[in-house]
């Protein structure tokens, strides 16, 4: 008996091995290599590396480009999950509705989103542009606006802009989870509030919410994480200026590790910009477990 | 099956063809640039000239964006061998590069006879400490752009030999309403904002180090940041030039909606073609003004050089790359976007023809080229002034303040 189970135990790990080795390979291994380097002066063609300590994470502390960079993120990433978030849900609960044309418009929903976000990117770099957008030309064409202006070239509205085109690619992610799980939400349920008497509002609060918390939290996290490591869109939007206005963490790790070649402080600036996420993810967490333990 | 079979026997025939060209060949990986200067259907119609010279040899060539281009070189010598063997770089890297083992020293390769043929300026963007490392291939300055028939509007009879000229001549043509916005730029936080403001600084006897420490707070470097900041103030430069690079300038200007810019040679001829242009007929060209009692005129060195990465494998077959892209037959066929780096090819019809006005202005600008900072550190010094110089220009902080910063973060860099 006991032979027996020793050998299913054996089996298992045999077919487990393969997929060990590859995350070892490509997850662990890269991880700890980067844990290591940041506590070294490594430099791409510089002097041998030598170990610094945390000489590396106090400088990344201590430069205000960093602290900076991060309050730009975490604005970035506050504000666009939240409109993603109620875009996002507002238009799933109307897709939601039978009427003419609904699968055709389910189907537009998914077309932001399927897009390469460097496509997106220089797509409202096009629509905000000054002199020849379109974004400029709708608004003075119907009157919204006297004259053309300057959008991403302004530090004052340039991260609005940025965020404009996040929320506007990334929304429809949100959607579509909120169309699944909708579905997932027992017709009687509603059946059963009506005949309670609860009227719209309540059976949005009640019987909606519960239903597509979880999902949708699984969203947020997801969004979060995405958004708090943001670069590809302000590379192509304004990279990093007006005035490093839209500068986020990850162009300062860029920067640092291949702009001017310190490895071993780009690793550090890294490692903190991950930890700081982590954290972020951690809060949601515990919300969540809160919320779930309170209804 | 007789079909299936004809697809085997293909692909039979293509494998082995395929094993034997890769037995035969070598091939070559080349870094370039999308942006300014020979167009991208230029390069690749040099390479097959290339090629067909040397049916040994194929190249492989990429394209990025000048943004791109640094980080490019940078990470694929750190990713080890099988990165580049010949990469195109620019006139502010050579002393980084170079310091740090990316490219090859190719002294002993180029002809000393080649030396005095070539202008001086174009050998300073692949040299450091006496060495060379890289043979020069663009060699380029920003030029003043004026757009003819405005200016013949304005009763403007020569275009503007110094800034203060420019700003009265641009007022003129602000009053009478011709256009909104006379000049542009490409000042977005970016290089392009570097290179306008040292031809702006050099015509003001601006230096970057003096006594070894950075002065862009002092003298000429400031007054430059003053006249740059005065001229959005006045309105008579466009407040979008802030966020402009070199393709926005290009577009303003050939849309008709600028009398006077400041950009790189590529522009002169796409501006008179018709595709590209509403502008076609009216584009004048001449070197960047100068200052009153300082400078007749004024040039930044943005030339680039080709060069061979320290990890190629191929450093013959790459040089041979190299040769035939810089020798003057190649570049006199290809003089419309960018011109040649040899002296005698400037007085060849092939390069002048339909373009005088180009080269005359280009001679005049070579022989008052003047270098960015140089440093090792160039990228860092560069962000810190991008950043300081934008804040001025948005309005953000005064000239003097903005640049003593940049000043001070400078000199804490090693």
């Amino acid at each position: 008996m006991g032979s027996a189970a020793t050998a299913r135990r054996m089996q298992a790990w045999g077919l487990l091995t393969p997929m060990l080795v590859i995350m070892v390979g490509i997850t662990a291994w890269p991880l700890m290599r980067t844990i290591w380097l940041s506590f070294t002066s490594t430099s791409i063609g510089g002097e041998p590396a030598q170990w610094v300590g945390l000489e590396n994470y106090w400088q990344a502390l201590s430069n205000t480009a960093f602290q900076e960079s991060l309050g730009h993120t975490l604005y970035f990433t506050f504000v666009s999950v939240s409109l993603e978030l109620v875009l996002g849900v507002a238009v799933g609960l109307l897709l939601n509705q039978p009427f003419k044309g609904q699968a055709f418009a389910r189907a537009l929903l998914v077309l932001p989103w399927a897009l390469p976000t460097i496509v997106n990117a220089m797509m409202w770099r096009l629509i905000d542009g000054p002199e020849y957008g379109a974004l400029n030309a709708l608004l003075v064409q119907t009157g919204l606006l006297e004259d053309y202006r300057s959008w991403l070239g302004d530090p004052d509205i340039a991260m609005e802009m940025v965020i404009v085109a996040d929320v506007w690619k990334n929304y429809p992610f949100v959607a579509l989870i909120m169309l699944a799980s909708l579905q997932s939400v027992p017709a009687d349920l509603y059946e059963a509030a009506r005949l309670d008497g609860a009227g719209t509002l309540a059976r949005f609060w009640y019987v909606t919410v519960p239903g597509v918390m979880a999902p949708l939290s699984v969203a947020i996290v997801l969004r979060t994480i995405d958004a708090f490591k943001v670069f590809d869109v302000i590379y192509v939007m304004t990279k990093g200026g007006p005035a490093d206005s839209t500068k986020a963490l990850s162009f300062v790790v860029y920067q640092e590790a291949f702009s001017y070649l310190r490895i071993g402080s780009g690793a550090a600036y890294a490692i903190l910009m991950a930890g700081i996420s982590a954290l972020l993810i951690a809060l949601y967490v515990a919300m969540l477990r809160k919320q779930e333990g309170s209804t | 099956m007789q079909q299936r079979r004809a697809i085997l026997v293909a692909a039979l025939v293509a494998g082995s063809l395929l094993s034997a060209a890769a037995h035969a060949e070598k091939t070559l990986s080349a870094l370039f640039m999308a942006q300014a200067a020979y167009s991208e259907d230029d390069v690749r119609a040099m390479t097959s000239d290339f090629e067909k010279a040397n049916p040994g040899v194929k190249v492989k060539l990429e394209f990025v964006p000048y943004d791109a281009l640094h980080d490019k070189i940078v990470a694929a010598h750190g990713a080890g061998s099988g990165g580049y063997d010949v990469v195109l770089f620019d006139v502010v890297w050579p002393a980084e590069f170079a310091s740090k083992g990316f490219l090859q020293d190719v002294t002993k390769r180029i002809a000393v006879g080649d030396i005095p043929k070539v202008f001086p300026g174009a050998w300073t963007t692949v040299s450091y400490k006496d060495k060379f490392y890289g043979m020069p291939w663009i060699l380029d300055t920003k030029f003043l752009f004026y757009n003819t028939e405005m200016l013949k509007k304005a009763g403007i009879s020569a275009p503007p030999k110094t800034w203060g000229e420019l700003e009265k001549q641009a007022k003129i043509i602000k009053d009478k309403g011709i256009v909104k916005y006379p000049v542009v730029w490409s000042w977005a936080q970016k290089e392009a904002m570097i290179c306008d403001y040292t031809t702006l600084s050099v015509s003001y006897g601006g230096k970057f180090f003096t006594d070894g420490k950075p002065s862009f707070h002092l003298g000429g470097s400031l007054e430059a940041v003053q006249y740059m900041k005065a001229s959005i103030d006045a309105g008579l430069s466009n407040p979008n030039s802030r966020e402009y690079e070199e393709e926005d300038v290009r577009k303003v200007f050939s849309n008709g909606d600028a009398a006077f810019a400041l950009n790189w040679g590529y522009m002169y001829n796409m501006a008179k073609d018709p595709k590209e242009s509403k502008v076609v007929g009216k584009v004048g060209i001449v070197s960047a003004p100068g200052v009153d009692g300082k400078t007749v005129a004024s040039a930044v060195n943005g030339s680039m050089g080709l060069g061979i990465t320290a990890k190629s494998a191929n450093p013959e077959e790459a040089w041979k790359f190299i040769a035939h892209m810089s020798a003057p037959a190649t570049q006199e066929k290809y003089a419309k976007l960018s011109l040649p780096i040899w002296k005698a090819s400037f007085s060849k019809p092939a390069v002048k023809q339909g373009q005088e006005d180009y080269v005359n202005a280009a001679a005049k600008s070579l022989e008052v080229m003047a270098a960015r900072p140089e440093t090792p550190v160039y990228q860092e010094l560069s962000s810190i002034l991008q950043k300081n110089l934008h804040s001025v220009l948005l309005g953000k902080a005064k000239p003097d303040a903005a640049m003593k910063l940049a000043s001070d973060a400078a000199a804490k860099l090693k």
